[in-house]
């Protein structure tokens, strides 16, 4: 082997181990989760890193939904969830007692499987959580229903309707316009449950561009059942199965040279 | 040789499968025709009925009120405030009292109700736990399925003398008791309309509300209660109708003194609720047994019937505008 040849190697491992220890904003360390007596999770630890795309894949039932919904508490809604291990989000628990949940869903956003706009206009759609945040002043809260639309793309096709229902919208726009209320609040990360699970292709295209974009400002966390929408955008994936993280890795390494072997028949389509 | 014939064989085969097939077809085409036929049929028979039993009995009213109309004229049953019918010198056709009388007790009956009523609801259908929840709806359920005369008694008995001792009133028979009465009667309709179409908003609208950062009662009041709207104002108005037709009770509860139930405060002049009031209903009630048969007395009983078919309808109306309004204004069509 020629000296060259080792310094690229070394160079490579190098750039390999700060892949590693890159900033991560969210980290799960030994997270177990049940409903009732069925554990959902178990012994969960993921560094999800700041300003990329990090996805996760597996098949139905293999907790990853639940991960991403214990990420902003919301599982709690479902009464008999126990929960234990943490979540550190800039170093703080999130399952401590002093955390405001308030806060931490204005931090941490969501977007959901079917577009669930509010039965209500586009422009209080987007002002929802604003107002919800003490933002009353009608300049201040057109500025931002502005910029939220701009950021998600959709300004062009509303700007003239902000005052008819939100329900009008086709399913993609109304995705978007998900998307935009999320942004809205000007979270950090944001959290997106198989956004385009219910859109038509060329929606789902759109809302993949956006999420791209997205990704210079915020941190995005993504569950997709679509193993090449999370080839195509992500830049970490995580295959979850049984409620365990079966492997974690760049998203190219994953779906090339994947080190489990559970992991590669997931995602050469041999069960799931 | 033998190749062809089995050609042919197949192919008779084939025709008589498509013979077969289109005669089956047919068969059962004709068969669910005539069935779809007669159910449409059917429901448009019932449908018709329907309305025709309604504009029967508007029909009904008209031509047993109009005696009394043509001689007495409408504006003097609307506006006049004296009723004497029965009265051989002066006698009076004013039903304004009564009208007033209908409308305030069901006015103080929806004041109390409404607030009393969506909160209920609210607690049933998204704070209470299940436990409460289990007792709480069946509860309010045997509620409306209570008498109207026991609640009138109640009212006589114990309602009554509350409200005379609170206010120094001789007699405890008011417009205000009649209120109170009424608007337990209507509460059981309002709780149960306005639970369940809190209960049917998408659950999805909550999680996206909780998700931006929204606490429980903002949700409520932001999204769950506004989304429920059309069912709770339809609720209401079925309260509505609860109290303002409701007879027995209002019978035993508000004194059914004729006058007009007003008085001048500073200058103003204001509803008296602390004051024996008849309701259109209650005077009906009252006279309808013993009244001549074809009388005039007889006729101006359907007129003051007449007016209260028009109360309803028009508060019916108003819903109905306001409940399409909404939905349109929700799915914007």
């Amino acid at each position: 082997m020629s000296a060259i040849q080792t310094v690229v190697k070394e160079k490579q491992k190098l750039s390999l181990d700060k892949d590693v220890q890159e900033e991560s904003i969210i980290s799960a360390k030994g997270l177990n989760l049940w409903y009732g007596n069925d554990q959902a999770l178990k012994n969960i630890n993921l560094e999800i890193p700041e300003k990329q795309v990090t996805a996760i894949i597996g098949p139905s039932g293999c907790g990853k939904s639940t991960f991403l919904k214990t990420v902003n508490r919301m599982v709690e809604l479902v009464p008999i969830v126990k929960i234990n291990g943490n979540i550190d989000y800039h170093g703080v628990n999130i399952f401590d007692s002093k955390v405001n949940l308030v806060e931490l869903r204005s931090s941490v956003g969501m977007v959901f499987q079917k577009p669930n706009p509010f039965p209500k206009s586009i422009f209080d759609n987007i002002a929802f959580g604003p107002r919800v945040h003490g933002i009353k002043k009608k300049a201040e809260l057109t500025k931002i229903v502005e910029k939220s639309l701009r950021a998600s793309g959709l300004w062009d096709e509303v700007k003239d309707r902000l005052g008819e229902s939100a329900l009008g919208l086709s399913g993609g726009q109304q995705q978007r316009l998900c998307i935009a209320r999320c942004l809205a609040v000007e979270p950090e990360v944001i959290l997106m449950d198989e956004p385009t699970s219910a859109l038509d292709p060329k929606s789902t295209l759109k809302v993949e561009e956006l999420i791209q974009e997205l990704k210079e400002k915020y941190s995005i966390i993504i569950v997709t059942h679509n193993m090449q929408q999370a080839a195509r955008i992500s830049d970490k994936t995580a295959f979850f199965l049984n409620g365990e993280v079966v492997e974690f890795d760049n998203t190219d390494k994953i779906f090339s040279n994947p080190t489990d072997k559970r992991t590669e028949d997931y995602i050469t389509g041999r069960f799931g | 040789m033998s190749l062809q014939h089995a050609e042919k064989e197949v192919n008779q085969e084939v025709e008589d499968l498509k013979i077969v097939n289109k005669e089956t077809l047919t068969q059962k085409s004709f068969k669910s025709n005539t069935l779809d036929f007669l159910i449409e049929k059917m429901f448009f028979v019932f449908g018709s009925i329907a309305i025709f039993v309604l504009l029967l009995i508007l029909f009904f009213l008209i031509r047993e009120g109009s005696g009394a109309i043509r001689e007495v004229g409408i504006m003097e049953f609307l506006t006049g405030t004296r009723w004497y019918p029965s009265s051989p010198q002066g006698a009076g056709y004013g039903a304004l009292p009564f009208i007033l009388g209908s409308l305030m007790v069901t006015t103080g009956a929806l004041v109390i109700a409404i607030p009393w009523g969506i909160f209920t609801a609210i607690f049933i259908a998204e704070i209470a736990p299940r436990r409460v929840r289990e007792i709480l709806k069946p509860a309010v359920e045997v509620l409306a399925i209570f008498p109207s005369v026991v609640l009138g008694f109640i009212a006589l008995v114990i309602l009554s003398p509350i409200v005379a001792n609170v206010f120094g009133l001789s007699n405890g028979l008011t417009a205000l008791t009649a209120s109170v009465i009424l608007s337990v009667m209507a509460l059981p309709t309002i709780i149960s309309i306005s639970e369940d179409s809190i209960k049917s908003v998408p659950k999805d609208y909550r999680e996206a509300a909780y998700a931006l950062g929204a606490t429980r009662w903002e949700t409520i009041k932001t999204i769950t209660v506004p989304a429920a709207k059309s069912g709770i104002v339809a609720g209401v108005m079925l309260g509505f109708g609860r109290a303002v037709g409701e007879t027995m009770t209002v019978l035993m509860a508000a004194g059914n003194a004729i006058n007009m139930p007003i008085t001048e405060f500073l200058g103003v002049t204001l509803p008296n609720f602390l004051t024996s009031v008849r309701t259109l209903t209650a005077n009906i009630a009252i006279e309808g047994s013993d009244v001549p048969w074809g009388s005039l007395h007889y006729s101006s009983l359907f007129v003051i019937a007449l007016i209260l078919f028009v109360i309803t309808f028009i508060v019916n109306l108003i819903a109905d505008l306001l409940i399409s309004r909404q939905r349109r204004k929700l799915t914007n069509e």
